[in-house]
């Protein structure tokens, strides 16, 4: 008996490592061994004669405590929370939407709808940025003739039908402090809303018609297919989209750097915690910058982050059923 | 008959390579950090071929970076050894701590250095004044520009005064055709150099309020400190439509289209437009205060160069350090960028009109520089980044004069022993 254990040890199967190691080489080297040192730089701190000596969790408990570094912490993670929330309740719904849109075998062109949607989501961030602030812009923009359009065709319209809407006003989006950041939340939006909508319809694809003939033998409505077969089996990709937008969010940095500066004003409505981490770690003007305490903020991003994917491991994931049909 | 083609192409492109690399090898090629990416062409085709005139063997490429990233990103480089030979230097702390931490060589040797007064060097020289790490270049000189085809027609005068000045505003606003004042307020900058450090010397007697700071003797939310705020507040009636999301480039564009009456200015801004717009530009100082007699203006060390102590060519750069002493250069480099003025003691006579204005400035009214720059901002909070936040946070109407002030002196009063 102890013998065949063993000889079976022995033949461990070398092949996996062999197919193994280049993942976990290159994932070690480029992923995991930065994030280790990051850590161990946010245990650090320059002395008086500028080098590098431990001091444990001082610049975890300067960031959360200090008169200094805790408002802007608070605020960065504030704003991250109003940013992943207006994805979550605008691009995810949007794009399960407009995914069940193109499922639809009643709807022509979908191919072309499809590409169209998924377009931004390839552009340079940068030159989304550029664009919008191009729209935005209260001298040259177009979002105030946009903005009376609407006005002058449809609500001008439904007030004569008897609703009371006040005409919208054109404001400059990006520059005030109540409107900068979910302005910025929207373009985002618009820029990645076709992820989850391919997302969402490789999953609404894949469920064979049979469910949906047999739910429609039973008299099912179209909402009902929709809302007790269809949903209910692309679940496992709710979770899965929400996870990635939660992932991207706390990690965004680049749309508010391009169009807000590092300043990520006006007055850091719009500071989040990549641009936090940015100003921090590479300085501004004639702050200089303060790669310790930058990665201590890398450090609570990466906490966030770990949390939040946990929480979706095993809150979720695990209680999800997966069907395979 | 592929075969032989594809082997024949491969022998032209060896070929055609070959001679290329062996003549790189003989020549020096040193590399210029900079922020001043408007200054590209004038340094591709007029500086660096006047340098090669004289010294043909040595290339010199130069590579800027963006303005706001330029000292986290020169930073980075230095201390990964990828950085240029030659660094431009921002005046005060930002290069003395690239000095301090073994960046930068002293220049105290470099024939050439009694060209400049001790005024400017001393951005760049040690709080003991034992050594020199940068060649000074240019100072910037703040004041107004203003569209002259826009004052006939609307028959407008230079102001002299403040009150003179907020009346002509009033007349543009009146006429209703032009934005009075062009400035926004995204960047936040623009907020406190054009505007704050552009008026305030008149407000806070120029280096004595200044240097009142620095002794603890003069506070932000009191006196011409005080008075400069709200003097800014003045402005918000005059600002462009959202202004709130205007940014710097948005702002010269608008005045550079001739859309604008008034634009705060950095002398600098004089090279950027002389190309770009079809109307006569003028200039005028920073109005006085009501019962003020003597101007002041804020004629800010801007701009240096040093040598990157890691070069691998030290020798050649220091060649074209000396070259940056000479009459020559200070003349070439005046006029080429009209609104930088040479720092070295050659008399220059400029060509551009306007810019010769802010320069002729510097006689009639006493000279200082901007109040946060010397040692102010060596604490946190960064005493230049609340003047940027919380002037645009005036201009914006989120805070009164008064509570900015009180935030502005209470960030400095947090580090600064002479305020406490």
């Amino acid at each position: 008996m102890l013998r065949t254990l063993w000889a079976n040890r022995s033949k461990f199967p070398l092949h996996i490592i062999v197919f193994l190691a280049p993942a976990v080489i290159i994932y070690s080297t480029f992923m995991i061994y930065p994030l280790i040192d990051s850590l161990r730089l946010s245990l650090y701190a320059p002395d008086d004669n500028q080098q590098e000596v431990f001091v444990g969790l001082d610049n975890y408990q300067k960031l959360t405590t200090d008169d200094l570094w805790q408002p802007r912490l608070e605020g960065a993670i504030k704003n991250n929370i109003k940013f992943f929330a207006i994805h979550m309740l605008v691009q995810n719904p949007i794009g399960l939407l407009l995914a069940a849109l193109l499922s639809s075998q009643f709807i022509r062109g979908r191919a072309i709808y499809r590409t169209v949607i998924f377009t931004p989501t390839v552009l340079s961030v940068v030159l989304i940025g550029f664009i919008w602030r191009m729209i935005l812009s209260p001298l040259w923009g177009i979002s105030a003739d946009v903005i009376d359009f609407i006005n002058a065709n449809i609500i001008d319209n439904l007030n004569t039908l008897g609703f009371g809407i006040d005409a919208i006003e054109n404001q400059p989006w990006l520059g005030l402090e109540n409107t900068a950041l979910p302005t910025l939340a929207l373009i985002s939006v618009w820029q990645w809303i076709g992820i989850p909508m391919m997302l969402f319809l490789a999953a609404l694809i894949s469920i064979p018609d049979e469910l949906i003939e047999a739910a429609r033998v039973d008299g099912a409505t179209a909402w009902g297919v929709f809302w007790r077969i269809k949903f209910r089996l692309i679940l496992p990709t709710v979770g899965i989209v929400g996870v990635l937008t939660f992932v991207g969010n706390f990690n965004a940095f680049d749309l508010i750097y391009t169009t807000q500066r590092a300043t990520a004003g006006p007055n850091y409505s719009t500071d989040i915690l990549g641009t936090f981490f940015y100003r921090t770690f590479f300085g501004i003007q004639l702050t200089p910058g303060n790669p310790t305490m930058g990665a201590t903020i890398a450090g609570v991003m990466f906490l966030i982050i770990l949390a939040g994917v946990l929480l979706y491991m095993f809150g979720w994931q695990r209680r999800i059923l997966q069907v395979e049909y | 008959m592929k075969k032989v083609l594809g082997v024949a192409l491969v022998l032209t492109l060896i070929l055609a390579l070959a001679p290329a690399s062996t003549e790189a090898q003989e020549k020096v090629t040193l590399t210029i950090e900079s922020w001043r990416n408007d200054d590209l062409t004038i340094w591709q085709d007029i500086l660096i071929p006047a340098f090669n005139a004289a010294h043909p063997d040595i290339e010199v490429v130069f590579q800027p970076t963006a303005p706001t990233e330029y000292n986290g990103a020169l930073r980075a480089k230095l201390e990964g050894g990828t950085a240029g030979d030659l660094i431009t230097c921002r005046p005060f702390d930002e290069s003395l701590n690239l000095f301090q931490s073994g960046h930068l060589v002293s220049l105290n040797e470099l024939a050439g250095m009694e060209n400049f007064s001790d005024v400017a060097k001393s951005a760049w020289i040690t709080d003991d004044g034992s050594d020199v790490f940068c060649v000074p270049m240019a100072s910037v000189i703040h004041g107004f520009l203003y569209n002259k085809t826009i004052f006939d027609e609307l028959g407008l005068t230079e102001p002299t005064t403040e009150t003179e000045f907020l009346a002509l505003l009033e007349a543009v606003k009146a006429d209703g055709l032009y934005a009075p004042l062009v400035m926004g307020t995204v960047d936040q900058w623009e907020a406190a150099t054009m505007g704050y450090q552009n008026i305030g010397p008149n407000y806070w007697l120029g280096e004595e309020g200044r240097l009142g700071l620095i002794a603890g003797t003069h506070k932000y939310n009191e006196g011409g400190f005080l008075g400069a705020f709200e003097a800014l507040a003045r402005w918000q009636p005059y600002l462009p439509d959202g202004y709130q999301a205007i940014s710097y480039p948005d702002a010269q564009n608008l005045f550079a289209l001739g859309m604008g009456a008034v634009y705060p200015a950095g002398s600098w801004d004089i090279s950027t437009f002389n190309p770009q717009i079809d109307f006569e530009m003028g200039a005028f100082k920073p109005p006085l205060p009501e019962g003020s007699e003597n101007c002041y203006i804020s004629d800010h060390v801007d701009i240096a160069m040093g040598v990157n102590a890691n070069t691998p060519h030290m020798d050649e750069a220091l060649i074209f350090m000396e070259w940056l002493t000479t009459a020559e250069f200070a003349g070439l480099y005046s006029n080429q960028l009209p609104g930088f003025f040479s720092l070295a003691n050659h008399s220059i006579m400029l060509e551009d009109p306007v810019a010769q204005q802010f320069l002729d400035w510097r006689n009639e009214c006493e000279s200082t520089i901007r109040s946060a720059y010397q040692i102010l901002s060596r604490g946190e909070p960064n005493n230049e980044q609340d003047l940027w936040l919380y002037s645009a946070e005036v201009l914006n109407g989120n805070l009164t004069p008064q509570e900015a002030a009180d935030k502005v002196q209470e960030g400095l009063e947090a580090w600064y022993e002479p305020q406490q």
